[in-house]
């Protein structure tokens, strides 16, 4: 009884901070929207208040009307089936804007000459919409469900996991509608101006309580290794963040600011953010997705407890230096140029220790590989993921960057451990997820996930090997010289040359949007609670357990 | 792969603990990779062993090799520019008729010419010199400013209506828009001057434009419309058009007048290189 009143204790308290804060930033919004010094500014402040508006009114009347508090003992699924949700359509958001601007680089006319829609605004829209919007609610939501699982608790907080959802899609609209409008800080894949920056300072430490809090709910004394590779994503994104975004505004109440670094160190310090924002976001984190969801669907214990240690610690602790290989031959001192190529060397092994433990999972189960595509999914994935940090390290030797660098050769690489990693093993995941947070008994259809697989995978082969060849081709070119020490072409005839591999690589980009449209028509079609088509083909791998007996409610969303 | 499958098939051991019914089990560390992981640390030493590598307290470790990446690239633009230095002291103390006659001074201006045309000229004028609509070909014998060695010399030099004193200037007057013309008069000089290249539809109205033409037009155009090079003033009797030779581009032309515009090269490109380019725009095919 006396536990019970505490709980109630605690629950009208949290209540309470939440309706504050949400009131606090309602009146906030409303400043910005009144005052706000340029347009954008104040757009972003009327977004802000109608945003914690809703969210204070949602929670009101939850008070007011006094509602039979929501069953909190299972696990907080509600949250998770939300993220599932806003995963699958930033990434139709982010796949088409890229498809988008591919073709507008093959075609320029298709920027319309039009400032919303020229390739230099819609492109931070692509890499943001899918690294962190399309990447970034994959993470979290499976986060959220592989800590409950692992740790047999419920997400810690009442509120805060649902503040972790809305405020990071607040943060990607206000990231996105800036950049149409020109809102930017020039920073690659750190676009957003300091407000957005703020702000997204604000969910992430949230998100962080939120998941330590769960960890140290377990009951299991040990932690399992996903939720390790989780917990250094979420550290140390929020790290990155903090240190590249250090900046001073020119006014409170507009969106401009400058950045506090200048110069080399202020390249040092936004590369030393890029590459480990790969690192930690697309490496670390989907590390953590790939150690739940391929042992869980193949039904095999992870390969190498040994492996997964060793593996993980020589990943963080060297990840961090491998930095400096986005600046060989500038004006980083050789020594720093050095440093980050040598570590990107020795960063070779501690990378595919991931890939051996998720390949080898698989040992004795190899033969679901032909029968279930969302296991393929999950393992090409691992096998793009092994294939793309071998290409890394290859591409950060000095003498190997002089002809790759600022060639599409790069842009291949992103990709190939883009789409052929980072979404596939996320794909694989929300076929997985989504029968299980649904309680459906199986997929729409299985067959559709086999023509996404195949679809998705041409689409990626197109790409990768359209850029290699235009991103070496391109290289080749640049360094040409005649026998008399005259450059042999102009730079407008290698971009001439890049054409046709452009109108390739665009096409690829479709193939794989076109998968991801399958995805999203199956999916919705689950969800509605269709009768699977092809149910007895599917493997019947069961999701984890309930957390208590008996059918639980999420509460109302 | 058949020995690690049995590795996993009974003989090894899981640590005893399970997530969610996901065990571990506790296989060694794959040898190759254990090795493979060590020898890029061995490699990784000796690399710093042999290049600058590790901040020390106001400097850095300097490497065996003692290289330094500044000095590497400034001593190979100084042996590029020593190589070139040769021709390029003769082409810039040389006569542009001079260097066409040395056969390899000629070689040389051209390749340089044709580099340097790529990454300045072919923006505008097109990668083959072909030019665009109010851009001029540069591969005909049609020149609006003359088209010998000198005259397109000068004009790279200096452009045209560039912000420079010597820049070739002139002005053709906005008819329309500064009421000189009105609109039925521009409509019938548009036809007398189609008709100058035998392209009119409508001979009434051209032999009414033929006096507009006389009084405004032929003074720079001259009075049969073959133009004068010494103004800018392009021949409009041959079937070559600078920004399109229908009726209604051609009203466009005498209403508003157009301005092209082509920036001064000389101070942005050294006075060999100008040279060069005078040379192989010459040699494209129309040089006087």
């Amino acid at each position: 009884m006396a536990a019970a009143s505490q709980r109630d204790e605690w629950s009208a308290l949290s209540d309470i901070l939440a309706i504050g804060a949400a009131g606090f930033l309602t009146i906030l919004g409303l400043i910005l929207a009144v005052a706000g010094e340029d347009r954008a500014m104040a757009f972003h402040g009327c977004l802000l208040f109608a945003a914690s508006g809703l969210a204070l009114i949602y929670m009101l009347t939850q008070f007011v009307e006094k509602r039979e508090p929501a069953d909190t003992s299972g696990y907080a699924d509600g949250v998770i089936r939300a993220g599932v949700i806003a995963t699958i359509i930033w990434g139709l958001v982010g796949f088409t804007v890229g498809d988008i601007i591919a073709w507008q680089l093959a075609f320029p006319a298709l920027n319309f000459d039009l400032p919303w829609t020229n390739f230099g605004r819609l492109r931070p829209v692509h890499t943001s919409a899918v690294i962190f919007a399309f990447g970034g609610n994959a993470l979290i939501a499976t986060s959220f469900y592989v800590v409950q699982r692992t740790c047999r608790a419920r997400l810690a907080g009442k509120w805060s996991p649902w503040f972790v959802f809305w405020g990071y899609q607040l943060f990607i609209v206000l990231a996105a509608t800036g950049y149409v409008l020109g809102v930017t800080q020039s920073k690659e894949y750190a676009e957003p101006e300091w407000y957005v920056d703020l702000w997204l300072t604000i969910v992430w430490v949230v998100y962080f309580f939120v998941f330590v809090g769960t960890v140290a709910k377990r009951k299991d004394p040990h932690v399992y290794v996903a939720n390790w590779f989780y917990l250094a994503f979420i550290v140390t994104i929020a790290l990155l963040h903090i240190v590249n975004n250090v900046a001073v505004p020119v006014s409170l109440l507009g969106t401009k600011s400058y950045i506090a670094y200048s110069g080399v160190q202020d390249a040092m310090t936004q590369w030393w953010y890029g590459h480990n924002a790969v690192g930690f976001f697309l490496t670390a984190g989907f590390l953590g997705m790939m150690y739940y969801f391929v042992p869980k669907r193949a039904e095999r214990p992870v390969y190498s407890y040994r492996l997964s240690i060793v593996h993980f610690w020589s990943l963080i602790f060297i990840y961090i230096w491998a930095g400096p290989h986005h600046l060989h031959y500038t004006a980083l001192p050789d020594w720093a140029q050095t440093l980050g190529m040598t570590f990107s060397i020795i960063l070779w092994m501690p990378s595919w220790g991931g890939m051996i433990n998720g390949l080898m999972t698989l040992s004795g189960a190899w033969d679901k590989l032909r029968t279930d595509p969302v296991i393929r999914m999950l393992i090409v994935a691992v096998a793009f993921y092994g294939m793309s940090t071998f290409e890394g390290p290859l591409m950060a030797i000095r003498s190997v960057n002089s002809l790759s660098h600022y060639t599409d050769w790069t842009i291949g690489h992103v990709h190939s451990g883009a789409l052929g990693w980072v979404a596939f093993i996320t794909f694989g995941a929300l076929y997985c997820l989504v029968p299980w947070l649904w309680h459906r008994k199986a997929l729409y259809s299985q067959r559709l996930v086999e023509w996404h697989f195949w679809i998705a995978t041409l689409g990626i082969v197109l790409y990768i090997t359209s850029m290699w060849v235009s991103g070496i081709l391109q290289g080749l070119m640049w360094r040409a010289y005649d026998q008399l020490g005259f450059l042999e072409y102009s730079f407008v005839e290698t971009v001439e040359a890049m054409h046709p591999f452009y109108v390739i690589r665009a096409i690829g980009g479709l193939l794989f949007l076109v998968g991801a449209l399958l995805m999203a028509y199956n999916f919705w079609r689950t969800i509605r609670g269709d009768e699977p088509v092809d149910a007895t083909d599917q493997p019947s791998v069961a999701a984890a357990p309930e957390f208590r007996p008996g059918e639980y409610t999420a509460p109302a969303e | 792969m058949a020995k690690e499958n049995a590795k996993t098939s009974g003989n090894v051991e899981t640590t005893g603990h399970s997530w969610d019914g996901i065990a571990e089990l506790n296989n060694p560390l794959p040898k190759w990779w254990l090795y493979t992981f060590y020898a890029t640390i061995i490699w990784a030493i000796g690399y710093w062993i042999v290049y600058p590598a590790w901040p020390t307290v106001s400097s850095y470790t300097k490497g065996y090799f003692g290289y330094s990446q500044r000095e590497r690239v400034s001593e190979d633009l100084a042996r590029s520019q020593a190589e070139k230095a040769v021709f390029r002291d003769k082409i810039a103390a040389a006569d542009l008729e001079a260097i066409k006659a040395d056969p390899e001074l000629f070689n040389f201006a051209l390749a340089g010419g044709a580099a340097a045309f790529g990454d300045n000229c072919a923006p505008c004028h097109g990668r083959g010199a072909q030019g665009a609509a109010g851009y001029p070909n540069l591969r005909d014998d049609a020149w609006l400013w003359g088209g010998t060695l000198d005259a397109i010399h000068q004009t790279i030099q200096y452009g045209i209506r560039a912000e420079d004193d010597q820049t070739r200037m002139s002005q053709m007057p906005a008819f329309g828009k500064l009421g000189m013309l009105k609109s039925n008069q521009i409509s019938d000089t548009a036809e007398y001057v189609m008709s100058l290249s035998g392209n009119a539809n409508d001979e009434e109205a051209a032999a009414r434009g033929k006096e507009i033409f006389a009084t405004n037009c032929a003074a720079c155009h001259g009075p049969d419309g073959i133009g004068n090079q010494a103004l800018g003033a392009p021949n409009l009797t041959d079937q070559l058009w600078l920004y399109g030779g229908d009726k209604a581009t051609i009203v466009e032309t005498i209403a508003n007048s157009r301005a092209g515009m082509m920036p001064a090269w000389a101070g942005r490109l050294d006075p060999a290189t100008v040279k060069e380019l005078a040379i192989y725009v010459h040699s494209l095919g129309g040089g006087q």
